[in-house]
């Protein structure tokens, strides 16, 4: 247990690296990558151009959704909590529907700007109809409800404009497919959320004790449940808006390395990035290399994977 | 005074609990609050420790309304241990004691050489040095609630409140805890405990205050507190008081 994972789960992510630059609808020899790195090789574009930027991609998104996982697990104090019941990803998901099929002939460019925009409505949807003081239960229920109702709205637009389904149908899964430096890019900034969460390591471990103990112990509980979900919030919204929802993440993630490191945050935090980027790494390799040429989306195979071991815990937790 | 309460009421969903209390804790002495059940005490001890706002009035540290003061500043001198606790999963016991130290450390929480002798001095105390190395998840319910109070303790506070500390505790740990606090306070440390056992809190507490409805009924050291008409309008039992053999403490006999 705890800081033995460290170096194994190290270890893991390293290869995964590697194992996405070589393996595609091509595989590569390790020499044949390296190479791949200066210009005019005749790998430039394949690994460079393609593989680099998505696998750092996937890695990235992986350890931001799955560290949003932790602040949600970590404030609601439910192991069964995650980024979804927040309402965020189906609310990025409606605005994008939303945007396909009805500008079907808009620039595609903007569907990040407009995914994020529809997730940061979500939240301030959720925070309008719970307030500050309001019960983590009551919050969780009322972000259940608000995701199901964006999900039948997704589905009325679906029905009642079949032509766009197609493009809505494989946004809606979560994918790598296509993403490169320039979403990269647009990932950058939001990177700066990693150290504000790390930064709430000490609080969440008291929250963890219940409220009264925390607030003896001089947490602020009620700022910091808002500060949490707030950083939760802009984690999952910038991922959703780039990749699409990629299911379980989130749940799957910190609660695995809750099994592996234990509960304390300073180790939960940063161990939970690292198996959330090794789940995406993972996820996009199986995707890719399954059945080449064709690409499933990474959110399918994450749902795979994330489907059972959520009706495991469900059964499991009394 | 310490700590006091200037005419507050408290309550849940704007609903008083307790009404108009004006308080003030006798320093340096262990304090049990009495009564019948929904009486207010858990909630004047949690409105004692700023876990509820009061709907009026004012409750003052040192002249101070605690509610403007630097929370981690008042988890220096206020401590409290809750009726109920969670079970944290994958917590173990040496970590959930010293999540006691908190008020002092850092934003990582680094625990000092200090910090660590105060937690392993506490840890003793409350005998759940043996246990260090478990998931608090599998503890009994004695056991847990010894370490939570062990990790009330490693806050090393000048106050102490407990709400029904004794309640999952068999009887020698709780005697053990009652001990315990007489100790503590011989130290220095002021404890204000809620207590559902009326001979105990006479046996073991220098001070007892009585509420009925919201209300102090009355206030003092267990010989003027407990009389068989107190006994009769508060708890409506029919009980004669005795002198404990061998404490020499008033004890209620239950006719």
């Amino acid at each position: 247990m705890e800081t033995r994972s460290l170096p194994i789960l190290l270890l893991t992510l390293v290869a995964l690296l590697i194992a996405n630059l070589m393996f595609g609808a091509v595989s590569l020899p390790f020499k044949q990558v390296i190479e791949g790195f200066q210009v005019g090789n005749a790998n430039y574009f394949t690994v460079h151009e393609y593989r680099f930027p998505r696998t750092i991609l996937a890695m990235l998104v992986g350890a931001m959704m799955a560290l949003a996982g932790a602040l949600v697990q970590g404030v609601i104090r439910n192991p069964l909590a995650s980024p979804d019941v927040l309402g965020v990803s189906h609310g990025a998901g409606l605005a994008a529907v939303f945007y396909m099929t009805f500008f079907p002939n808009a620039d595609i460019d903007w569907l990040p700007t407009v995914a994020l925009c529809g997730s940061l409505i979500a939240a301030l949807m959720l925070w309008w109809l719970c307030g500050q003081h309001s019960s983590t239960i009551k919050l969780a229920i009322t972000g259940v409800a608000l995701a199901a109702l964006y999900a039948s709205c997704i589905d009325f637009l679906m029905l009642v404009k079949p032509l766009e389904i197609n493009n809505a149908l494989l946004w809606l899964t979560g994918s790598l497919w296509g993403r490169g430096w320039n979403q990269l890019a647009m990932l950058l900034p939001w990177l700066l959320l990693i150290p504000c969460a790390l930064w709430l390591a000490k609080p969440l471990n008291l929250i963890h004790l219940g409220d009264d103990s925390a607030i003896s112990l001089g947490v602020k509980a009620s700022t910091l449940r808002l500060l949490s979900l707030a950083i939760a919030v802009g984690l999952t919204a910038s991922c959703v808006a780039i990749c699409g929802p990629i299911g379980f993440l989130g749940l799957v993630a910190p609660h695995l390395t809750r099994k592996l490191v234990g509960g304390r945050h300073q180790l939960l935090l940063p161990s939970t990035m690292l198996v959330g980027a090794i789940l995406l790494l993972l996820a996009d390799l199986v995707a890719r290399t399954i059945d080449p040429p064709i690409e499933l989306p990474a959110g399918i195979m994450t749902a795979i994977i994330g489907a059972p071991y959520f009706l495991w815990l469900l059964f499991r937790t009394k | 005074m310490s700590l006091s309460t200037h005419n507050v009421s408290v309550g849940y969903h704007g609903k008083a609990i307790v009404k108009q209390v004006d308080l003030s804790i006798p320093e340096g002495k262990i304090i049990a609050l009495l009564g019948p059940n929904g009486c207010g005490k858990s909630t004047l001890l949690k409105a004692m420790a700023r876990i509820l706002s009061p709907i009026e009035g004012q409750i003052h540290w040192q002249g101070k309304n605690i509610h403007q003061m630097a929370s981690k500043k008042l988890a220096q001198q206020l401590a409290l241990l809750p009726q109920t606790q969670p079970i944290p999963e994958g917590i173990k016991v040496k970590d959930l004691v010293a999540y006691g130290r908190s008020p002092y450390t850092g934003f990582w929480g680094r625990i000092s050489n200090a910090d660590q002798h105060i937690i392993d001095k506490m840890m003793q105390q409350t005998g759940v040095t043996e246990l260090a190395e478990q998931l608090v998840s599998e503890l009994s319910g004695g056991q847990r609630q010894r370490v939570w109070l062990a990790m009330t303790l490693a806050q090393d506070t000048p106050y102490l409140l407990l709400d029904e500390p004794t309640t999952y505790m068999d009887l020698s740990h709780q005697v053990e805890l009652m001990h315990l606090l007489r100790k503590l306070n011989l130290q220095g440390k002021t404890i204000i405990t809620v207590l559902h056992d009326i001979n105990q809190a006479a046996r073991y507490c220098d001070h007892l205050i009585v509420m009925k409805q919201g209300k102090i009924v009355t206030q003092g050291s267990p010989e003027s507190v407990l009389t068989e008409s107190l006994l009769k309008d508060v708890f409506s039992l029919n009980a004669q008081i005795h002198l404990d053999p061998i404490a020499k403490t008033p004890m209620c006999v239950v006719e």
